[in-house]
């Protein structure tokens, strides 16, 4: 049982970490350029499918990220080049109806280009197997390797936010625009630097996404809506707010999963409260998000101003 | 329940008050389609196919249909029941089609069916098969060419069970196909399984679920898992080291050349129950097969094999009919008849105009190609009909 | 009003009400269909665009409303088709019956939930608004006796009262239609310009000062998220007898989304505007994929690649929405001049602090 409870958490975790990538771009182009950007989710799509195709020619999972990451970040400089960066000074609901407008372009683009049927990729060779940990504790070393990177990720940044010029550019940018501004920061370029590392870091999710989940037309928007909820839950802006939001949405989720349908069950004896379990399961997070603001409107660890 | 026969009333006399203003397409020498099917979003991969399938099939019947040219409007419905009306509406109402086809999901089908019914339009599905009109609610303008839904999760039980397996454990996504899928398994497998698991419909990852399912140790898992589902639960399931372990059995929709090379070597070995197979060997099959991957450069799954037999079946109506469809008893009288080879070899329709066929055990394999694909095993069913068959009046 | 913006309305009202005739005489009455959807999706509009352009309360649930409404004709439906008593009384399928159902019923959970959701401000507004909307969406999910993930298929339309008129001919419906999007654009239209309106948008710019002056804005902001949700579950009514068909779909994100598009679409606070807003969104979805296909066979099933970036442009070249394009307006949106510039889900924004009221500190609101 005991077991059985730690392999659950590592699962937590790890759904946690891919929403912690993905949040982390999401809630500094949102802190930083005030910017609601529901086309995030067309990046980890991206990210996904050029890895999966890097695979193919090189054969290699760690090449094929090496070429798929920056290619993704490149895609989001031009997005923000080309279209987003008009965008900043537009309220939300504008940003909103145009970044809806990229996933319809992308998400089409995407099936043009590889097809409307999901495509392959698989674990890489040297992550295949299973990692031991007592007697009945296995798990897979592909979902083990995800939840280190994702930490790793994560102390990256934190260190690059707190230690660098960069960094302390990207607090001030969070919790003072106009400052920044007034330092005579090339605000320009610091917007598309962050921009493209947030699309690198979503990317970064697709790819290791990629071997477990199918890479398919849509992908992005399925963990989008998770990740609006993670950043909010967080509060916006704020990287460690991503981090805790992010691993307490993966483990709420899946504890609720696990949980919710059997006590249900256990409760009532029937297999339709085993359905109604099953469906205050998928609510869980939204009574999670919901309960955290109303008692803390600015999310769990608000930016200071 | 009741009130069915005077609903059918209401649609008959609706269409009398309309005066009968369905297009007379023997006249004009063409006979006009409505194709509603998914053609972009996920679920895309199925609708595409099933069209491909169609259309290969017009192509090898010369581009006609019972001697008429057809002309077919396609509909995008999104995988979503109320685009579907929408474009049922349009199809039946602007374009003034005879026969709408197409249409994946069994939600989108029961969604299209009153306003079908309404206008007298007849409905043949490639693929939704649901229960509901399969029994009391049976409908005069629907047939069904692919299955009825649970019928390849009824073959599947009736395997698990002939091998011995005594510790199962059964999944499927918490909507009514999947609770169909699982009831259908239990019907000839029996009740007794170690659990039965809904998740949500859409789930990606199933860790929380293959953890569950690990520490209950069954001897067999049972699944339906269509589409994207289907891809990372199989997946996950080898990932998670329960494939060398403990055998999995699904239906074809799980195992399909549409989400194959998404698995890749994942589903190799596993064994699936299908109304079709690539392999079946007979001559219209081994046309199709040969003529799907010359035409698309790709093997087709069993959406496509449906699909194509639609297109049979509705030349084989029109031919005898002299390509009327105005006679809407005549047509349907034609349709009941079935009078097509089939790419499945013998086919017949019930009294509620699903199928009766064959459902045959088949087995994820490499090609000579290297390309994975599924290959006969054994016939699980020979003429099997549906379980609700007898409670249509038709 | 200005004259052109009066001109506008009137030609628009003119090819509304003449629509039916025009399309029956040309023999296209299938579009008298297609208009009648747009203008249930206009209703729903308008009713968010109520909220959000004058209350600046950015609702990413309003599907949840449409729904909700929707969800009252599909279960008095599966109820009479059965022959079940529903709550003890015999369902009914009287028009005029469901309707006042839909909207009591909508306006009730907008009540509940508004009360809880406009605690919060800004971008937590937008994410609670959702997650009411989410849990609804899986509630109905889970409801199994009512189709659950399938949904309803309806078999016939709501009756009208002694059977004078069949909802299914396509006039008749139109007509219901525009008769009740009419009705909610006067009663929107008085709201605006009624003391209750100028609170409520005097609340939008800075509440403090309203607040201040002793005007209990959240009450007027419930009152307002509570009229919106009635008619939103009115249009949800409608568009049940429409489709024939309920299911969670109607329930979805992506319908919430939809609706904030057509309200941006067409003009933020215009109130006019959505119905603009919707038209465009319908017969883009209807006319490009058709249009491709025109130029290539096969690109019709591609149709998105197009929309996008014809969404894209649309914000970064028409600011005020296509209203504020017919109208002649460059500037800020008429009807609420004080709009202009204004960012709507700001007040969390540290540069907003002065206006960032928090919660605890609304007098107004009711402990």
């Amino acid at each position: 049982m005991t077991a059985l409870a730690i392999v659950q958490t590592l699962n937590g975790f790890q759904l946690g970490v891919t929403l912690f990538l993905m949040a982390a771009g999401l809630t500094l182009v949102f802190g930083i350029m005030d910017m609601i950007n529901l086309a995030h989710g067309s990046f980890y799509m991206i990210g996904a499918y050029l890895t999966a195709t890097f695979v193919g020619v090189f054969d290699s999972f760690l090449l094929a990220v090496l070429f798929a990451l920056p290619l993704a970040a490149l895609v989001g400089l031009l997005v923000e080049m080309v279209a987003l960066r008009t965008l900043y000074q537009r309220d939300h609901l504008d940003q909103v109806l145009a970044t809806f407008g990229l996933i319809l372009f992308f998400n089409e683009l995407v099936k043009i280009i590889w097809g409307p049927v999901p495509i392959f990729m698989g674990v890489p060779e040297f992550l295949s197997g299973r990692i031991m940990f007592g007697p009945d504790l296995e798990y897979p070393a592909y979902r083990l390797a995800i939840i280190v990177v994702g930490f790793l990720v994560a102390i990256g940044l934190w260190l690059m936010i707190s230690r660098t010029r960069l960094g302390m550019l990207i607090r001030a940018g969070a919790s003072n625009r106009e400052m920044v501004t007034a330092l005579g920061v090339n605000i320009k370029l610091l917007y598309s630097l962050v921009f493209a590392l947030g699309a690198g870091l979503a990317a970064l999710a697709g790819a290791m996404a990629g071997p477990i989940y199918s890479v398919q037309v849509g992908m992005g928007e399925q963990i989008l809506i998770l990740t609006f909820v993670v950043i909010v839950i967080g509060g916006i802006g704020s990287i460690r707010g991503a981090m805790v939001g992010a691993i307490l949405v993966g483990l709420v989720d899946t504890f609720g999963r696990v949980l919710l349908p059997g006590a249900m069950f256990a409760l009532t004896g029937s297999t339709a409260a085993q359905g109604v379990g099953s469906a205050i399961a998928s609510m869980s997070i939204y009574i999670l998000m919901a309960a955290v603001l109303f008692f803390r409107p600015r999310g769990l660890f608000p930016v200071k101003v | 329940m009741m009130k069915f026969a005077s609903l059918t009333t209401v649609a008959a006399a609706a269409l009398l008050a309309a005066g009968s203003g369905a297009a007379v397409a023997d006249q004009s020498g063409e006979v006009r389609i409505g194709m509603i099917t998914t053609l972009s979003g996920p679920g895309s991969g199925l609708g595409i196919d099933a069209r491909d399938g169609f259309q290969l099939g017009i192509e090898h019947l010369g581009g006609t249909l019972g001697g008429l040219e057809p002309v077919i409007f396609e509909g995008d419905d999104q995988q979503e029941p109320s685009v579907a009306v929408e474009l049922a509406g349009r199809m039946v109402e602007r374009d003034e089609v005879d026969i709408v086809t197409g249409v994946i999901w069994s939600n989108l089908a029961l969604a299209v069916m009153p306003t079908l019914a309404r206008s007298e339009t007849f409905f043949v599905s490639v693929n939704a098969g649901p229960s509901e009109l399969a029994g009391a609610q049976c409908n005069p303008f629907f047939f069904n060419v692919a299955w009825q839904n649970d019928n390849n999760h009824e073959a599947m039980g009736q395997h698990v069970r002939d091998e011995g397996y005594e510790r199962v454990y059964i999944m499927a996504p918490n909507y009514p196909a999947g609770r169909d899928a699982l009831a259908g398994f239990k019907r000839f497998y029996g009740d007794d399984v170690v659990d039965e698991v809904y998740t949500p419909l859409g789930q990606l990852d199933y860790a929380a679920e293959l953890s569950q399912l690990q520490s209950e140790d069954p001897d067999a898992v049972y699944i339906f898992y269509p589409g994207g589902m289907g891809i990372n639960f199989i997946r996950q399931y080898e990932q998670a080291g329960l494939k060398e372990t403990t055998p999995l059995f699904g239906p074809a929709f799980s195992f399909s050349q549409d989400l194959l090379p998404a698995v890749g070597e994942a589903a190799m070995g596993v064994r699936n129950t299908s109304q079709w197979s690539p392999d079946l060997d007979n001559e219209v099959n081994a046309r199709f097969v040969e003529g799907f991957e010359e035409r698309y450069d790709r093997l087709p799954s069993l959406y496509a094999s449906q699909g194509y037999d639609a297109a049979l079946l509705i030349d084989s109506a029109l031919n005898i009919t002299g390509g009327d469809v105005s006679d809407k008893d005549a047509f349907r009288e034609a349709l009941r008849q079935a009078d097509f080879d089939s790419v499945r070899g013998d086919f017949e329709f019930n009294n509620n105009h699903y199928p009766i066929q064959d459902y045959y055990l088949r087995e994820v394999v490499m090609d000579d190609e290297g390309r994975i694909t599924n290959r006969l095993v054994s016939t699980i069913f020979e003429d099997h009909a549906d379980a609700y068959h007898q409670d249509c009046a038709m | 009003m200005r004259t052109r913006e009066k001109i506008v309305l009137l030609i628009t009202l003119a090819v509304l009400l003449l629509l039916p005739m025009v399309a029956e005489a040309t023999g296209n009455s299938f579009y008298i269909r297609l208009a009648a959807r747009i203008l249930i999706l206009a209703l729903a509009a308008v009713s968010l665009d109520l909220i959000l352009g004058f209350g600046g309360m950015v609702s990413f649930g309003h599907a949840a409303f449409v729904g909700l409404g929707g969800y009252v004709v599909g279960i008095m439906f599966y109820h009479d088709f059965n022959a079940e008593p529903i709550l003890g009384l015999d369902a009914t399928q009287s028009f005029l019956a469901i309707l006042a159902m839909a909207a009591v019923v909508s306006a009730m959970f907008a009540l509940v939930i508004g009360a809880i959701c406009l605690r919060t401000r800004g971008i937590s507004f937008i994410m609670i608004t959702l997650a009411f909307a989410q849990m609804l969406y899986f509630l109905m999910v889970a409801a199994r006796k009512y189709g659950g993930e399938d949904g309803l298929a309806l078999w016939n339309r709501n009756e009208m009262p002694g059977g004078v008129v069949d909802l299914h001919d396509h006039a008749v419906f139109y007509f219901v239609c525009l008769g009740l999007l009419l009705a909610f654009l006067f009663i929107g239209y008085r709201v605006v310009h009624s003391r209750f309106g100028r609170v409520l948008r005097g609340a939008k710019d800075n509440e403090r000062r309203m607040t201040a002056l002793g005007f209990p804005v959240y009450r007027y902001r419930l009152a307002a998220f509570v009229i919106a949700g009635a008619a939103a579950g009115v249009s949800g009514a409608l568009l049940a007898n429409y489709t024939m068909f309920v299911g969670p779909s109607y329930l979805s994100w992506t319908q919430s989304g939809e609706l904030i598009v057509m309200v941006v679409l067409g003009g933020i606070g215009t109130l006019f505007g959505p119905v603009f807003g919707a038209a465009a969104f319908v017969l883009l979805e209807e006319f490009i994929p058709e249009i491709l296909n025109h130029v290539r066979d096969g690109w019709g099933e591609h149709w998105q690649i197009l929309l996008g970036p014809i969404l894209l442009f649309i914000v970064l070249f028409a600011r005020n929405g296509l209203y504020g394009a017919l109208r002649g307006q460059t500037g800020g949106p008429m009807l609420a001049p004080d709009l202009t510039g204004a960012d709507l889900t700001e007040p969390d924004r540290p540069k907003d602090a002065d206006v960032s009221v928090e919660p605890a500190t609304d007098t107004g609101r009711p402990v």
